[in-house]
């Protein structure tokens, strides 16, 4: 079998939390945080005092856009947790660098049990500032952009939106993509969401309201676009010989892939038809002797819509430039269809939870705690994070 | 000249002020490496391919297709002239020399990918937006 000794099969996932989901939110990011993070360590069957290594992504930003309001050292505090690695970073991998990290950890002998959360608030940020979202707004007001951002907002430029909608476009120009096909993922989305008790959007739509919707960036409409919110998750990372004893079967990390790039100019590769995700993907199934054909349901990146298509390819779950039409109509992505996908609703109608959402609904599968959305007798998953940084893991229950 | 849309201008930094000023005697300039005459957009203080530290702008024919675009219809912040065409633009020196931009000089509807563009230069200040209009010719696929 590959790699027996990677570091991803000595970990698995024990435990998982997430907090309510608002827009906004009562509670602040700290309540939120803790919510999330008190549920998925008791959800584990552990205690604070058990967790020995805290991490998160990427660590508090520290501008006003509610983008990581919260820091592993202030939800240490506020857990009165004792670890004795605690790790963040803006840098790697994106969304999925803080577990990255925790299988790190844990393979190395550091830690046993380590807690992952992701904490958003940008439905209160916009909700106080409704331009403290975009590009360049923590350099404030109408000063000269300094850094990165020069490159985008000087254009007219002011959301990932817009350098998205540069992918949707070229792909629907090479593979003939439709909006037809395209809006079956937001369509899709709010069906899941309309099973799930903590998505934002429960009300479903037709592919008729999605086609009459207000055009953002073409091909991009409102609905292509994931919904800001306030929330956190949290997941219990554990090394596989302590989550013997613990109340949940534990979800094993079968394989992880990783990659960089493509988001900014100069990072810009081929001809805007994929993106650096597939370097996650081919590393992903290197790892394991499963196939993308033993994959019983998937989480799939939806911070726009077109980043599923690109990520299905990736992943292998479809052929390159089929996605749009392996998506059309809804029926193969759906709960009984042959490859069931973002179950939750996703980052388009449960909430941008920014890829933990992703993460945490594949382990409720997993344990079968999917209540109406279920997919019966799932038992691998596969799920992945990114846009600018890649992270793809696959799950996996005995 | 008129600001359509309203625009915030990037910063004259030592490592980019060139190529935001470069448009003040009509050519672009693109950092190039002079040991393996690689370029790069934007630059970087060294030739990320052959690692030397000679990269030095250079001028360019200001010729490129539209790699691919969007026409921008959110108001994203009060002010904006809508519709506006966001492109990556290829530059014609270099495979996958991707610059980002706006298409002027044609109704947003004609934006097309493959279309051939040339630079035109809006200045704002001391800064010139490079933008591109199309040029004529035939597509560059």
């Amino acid at each position: 079998m590959p790699g027996s000794s990677h570091a991803e099969k000595k970990v698995c996932i024990t435990g998982a939390g997430q907090s309510e989901v608002g827009r906004p939110s009562r509670r602040t990011a700290l309540q939120l945080t803790a919510d999330a993070c008190l549920a998925a360590i008791a959800d584990a069957g552990l205690t604070p005092a058990d967790i020995d290594g805290l991490t998160t992504y990427p660590g508090p930003s520290g501008d006003a856009g509610g983008f990581s309001p919260v820091g592993a050292t202030e939800t240490m505090l506020t857990l009165g947790l004792q670890p004795i690695w605690v790790g963040a970073s803006t840098e790697g991998h994106a969304h999925m660098s803080a577990i990255f990290s925790a299988i790190q950890a844990i393979a190395s002998g550091l830690c046993r049990h380590v807690l992952v959360f992701r904490t958003v608030a940008q439905a209160t940020a916009r909700g106080r500032e409704r331009e403290s979202t975009l590009l360049g707004a923590s350099q404030g007001g109408n000063a000269r952009v300094q850094g990165g951002n020069a490159w985008t907002v000087p254009f007219g430029v002011y959301s990932t939106a817009q350098v998205y909608a540069l992918y949707a476009q070229a792909y629907f120009d090479k593979y003939g993509a439709t909006q037809e096909q395209l809006g079956a993922i937001a369509v899709h989305s709010r069906k899941m969401a309309a099973l799930n008790p903590n998505a934002i959007y429960r009300t479903p739509i037709t592919i008729e309201d999605y086609l009459s919707s207000r055009m953002i960036t073409t091909p991009l409409r409102l609905y292509d676009c994931d919904t800001h919110i306030d929330g956190s998750t949290a997941l219990v990372l554990s090394h596989r010989d302590a989550a013997r004893d613990l109340p949940r079967t534990p979800i094993e990390i079968e394989a992880m892939g990783m990659s960089l790039g493509g988001l900014g100019v100069n990072l810009h590769r081929g001809d805007f038809t994929a993106l650096p995700s597939d370097q996650a993907g081919s590393m992903l199934w290197s790892r394991t002797d499963l196939t993308p054909r033993d994959v019983d349901v998937a989480q799939v990146y939806d911070g726009f819509s077109i980043l599923t298509l690109l990520w299905l390819e990736s992943l292998q779950l479809c052929g390159r430039g089929e996605a749009a039409a392996f998506v059309e109509g809804g029926a193969r992505i759906g709960l009984d269809g042959e490859l069931p996908i973002n179950t939750s609703g996703g980052q388009l109608s449960a909430g941008r939870f920014h890829g933990y959402g992703h993460t945490f609904e594949a382990c409720q599968q997993l344990w079968g705690l999917a209540g109406e959305r279920q997919v019966a007798g799932a038992k691998v998953c596969a799920v992945c994070n990114g846009g600018y940084g890649y992270g793809a893991l696959l799950l996996k229950r005995e | 000249m008129t600001q359509e849309p309203p625009r915030q201008l990037p910063a004259l930094e030592q490592d980019t002020s060139f190529f935001w000023t470069a448009g003040a005697d009509g050519r672009l300039r693109i950092s190039r490496c002079e040991a393996c005459q690689r370029y790069q957009h934007p630059p970087l203080p060294r030739c990320p391919h052959c690692r030397s530290e000679a990269v030095r702008p250079s001028p360019v024919s200001g010729r490129a297709r539209v790699a691919s675009f969007s026409i921008n219809h959110q108001p994203w912040k009060p002010g904006l002239k809508l519709p506006y065409v966001v492109a990556a633009v290829e530059l014609a020196e270099q495979p996958e020399l991707y610059v980002l931009t706006n298409i002027v000089g044609c109704p947003v509807e004609e934006v097309r990918i493959g279309m051939p563009v040339a630079v035109r230069f809006e200045q704002h200040d001391d800064v010139f937006l490079p933008m591109f209009a199309p040029c004529g010719g035939s597509d560059a696929r």
